[in-house]
């Protein structure tokens, strides 16, 4: 089965990577990458996306298109990247999540079809 | 029908059903599917046998009803059909079916109540009208979370498998968490009285603990829960007087506890506990077993039961449990230093009406009834179970003139609540 798995960054997880210096940040990049290419079989494609500010939003309501500037959603938590993918079943994915080594949210989402 | 042809026939339908179940999940390799035949199969046995009689063999009956159901329903499907065609009576499934069946019924990813109701409809076989009378919420209510929860099975792919052995652990606590509720449930509802007993889910949560340890004789946890849940049911009938009243631990004829199913759980803790992996059920079934082994009240070995609690809260903390420590306490510190404790919880705890009401006994004891008087209060309004309401009325009304206090909270208010 194929999930995608949306990776969530918490105010305090955000505040921890900005405190840490340049040796300690890269060291918990290093964990991320090391991450991925362990679990390179089972992970289709993956993707970081730069911080909300950077976001704009478009509502189509009505034939009408309104830009906003900004996440779709406003929140202390945030999604700041996504994975696909392909497990035999939950519990598969469930394990290859429990060992993710940065942010502290996840979510589990399959995919239609 | 009498209550002792309803019990026979919900203990016969339990037996079967989940087993019909665990082969059809294995057969035609869909849960909800199989999970539809096994409760249409329920239902014409609840229809049926009332009238005709509980069949001889009531697994061959049941598996002829889902098999013809399925054939019928599944006509378009030549898939299932063909599987179903195969399904060959008796149905024998393998242990590690009824086990996969538990362990997804509880799997962490559905809601609590999802896992509840999945577990009595699949595994218990109960009708989703009974799960909603015993819950006391809407039958629609019940089927709507089964049906989203089904979906979420489907969808989510939620497997049908026994977990790993490193996952074993968490899942087996989130079952364990769900035949503890159910127990708890049954032992002391925490909502209105029923009018009439509509079904004894005690029983359902034995079963469901026997049933695992029959699977797994080899965790101590699920030994744990099951002899603590024998250790309550087995000193039943001494709990309410004849007009359903709460009779407390202290008061109750004891010769009315059923010694030999004591005996027998004890032993079963004893079992567990040689295994030396602790856990906060054989703990709780070790504390509740000093209280059933104890000849009289006077010969309650309090001390043994303190240094439970307290290896309870070392592996567990909790106020609950530190409130339950306390209550021991006062047999072996004295009152004083009981309500020393117990008003260290009484932030964490206000809104919890055994607080008020083990204060109330504390104070009384020590002689402050004005105080006393009104920390029964403070607990009346914060029950909503019929017994405890009339028992802390019985106690108000006696409040003044009280030369002992009508009986101890100590561990009969209920099931210990667990932690998280």
């Amino acid at each position: 089965m194929k999930y995608v798995l949306m990776f969530v960054e918490t105010e305090q997880f955000a505040a921890e990577l900005r405190a840490m210096d340049d040796t300690e940040r890269e060291r918990a990049y290093a964990k991320v990458r090391r991450w991925f290419s362990d679990h390179s079989d089972k992970i289709t494609h993956h993707a970081h996306l730069l911080p909300p500010d950077t976001a704009t939003t478009v509502r189509l309501v009505g034939g009408e298109a309104l830009v906003s500037d900004g996440p779709f959603v406003e929140g202390k938590e945030v999604i700041s990247g996504y994975a696909e993918i392909d497990v035999a079943d939950l519990d598969d994915a469930l394990a290859l999540v429990r060992s993710w080594p940065a942010c502290p949210v996840v979510e589990i989402r399959p995919i239609a079809g | 029908m009498t209550d002792t042809s309803h019990a026979e026939l919900a203990r016969v339908v339990r037996d079967h059903a989940g087993r019909l179940a665990a082969s059809l999940v294995r057969l035609i390799g869909d849960f909800g599917a199989a999970e539809d035949l096994v409760q249409d199969a329920v239902e014409a046995a609840l229809r049926h046998w009332p009238v005709d009689g509980i069949p001889e063999r009531p697994d061959a009956w049941l598996y002829t009803v889902a098999r013809r159901r399925g054939l019928d329903v599944l006509r378009r499907d030549a898939l299932y059909r063909d599987k179903l065609a195969l399904l060959v009576w008796p149905t024998q499934p393998d242990p590690g079916d009824q086990l996969r069946l538990i362990f997804t019924c509880c799997h962490p990813a559905l809601p609590r109540a999802a896992q509840v109701a999945l577990t009595l409809r699949v595994v218990c076989g109960l009708t989703t009208a009974q799960i909603a009378r015993a819950f006391l919420v809407a039958e629609s209510t019940v089927g709507q979370r089964i049906t989203r929860a089904k979906r979420k099975i489907a969808g989510a792919g939620i497997p049908y498998r026994i977990p790993d052995p490193d996952e074993l652990g968490d899942r087996l606590a989130e079952v364990l968490a769900v035949v503890y509720l159910l127990f708890n449930e049954a032992y002391l509802p925490s909502t209105a009285e029923q009018p009439t007993p509509v079904r004894d889910l005690a029983d359902d949560a034995e079963f469901l603990a026997a049933t695992l340890h029959r699977l797994m004789p080899t965790e101590p946890e699920v030994a744990g829960l099951l002899a603590l849940i024998r250790l309550h049911r087995a000193r039943a009938a001494a709990r309410f007087d004849e007009h359903g009243g709460i009779v407390h631990l202290r008061d109750q004829d004891r010769s009315r506890w059923d010694r030999p199913a004591i005996t027998e759980a004890s032993r079963l803790i004893a079992m567990a506990a040689a295994q030396r992996r602790p856990g906060p059920y054989q703990l709780q079934a070790a504390i509740v077993a000093c209280h059933a082994e104890a000849p009289r009240w006077e010969e309650t070995d309090w001390e043994q039961i303190l240094v439970l609690y307290d290896m309870l809260l070392h592996l567990a903390p909790s106020p609950v449990t530190r409130l339950h420590r306390a209550i021991a306490n006062r047999y072996v510190a004295g009152p004083a230093a009981a309500l020393g404790e117990v008003d260290a919880l009484a932030g964490v705890l206000d809104g919890y009406h055994l607080l008020h009401a083990t204060r109330a006994e504390l104070l009384r004891d020590l002689g402050r009834s004005d105080e006393a008087h009104a920390a029964d209060r403070r607990a009346l309004a914060l029950t909503a179970n019929p017994a405890e309401q009339s028992l802390l009325r019985r106690r108000l009304r006696w409040a003044e003139n009280a030369r002992r206090p009508v009986g101890d909270d100590v561990e009969e208010t209920g099931v210990t609540p667990f932690p998280g």
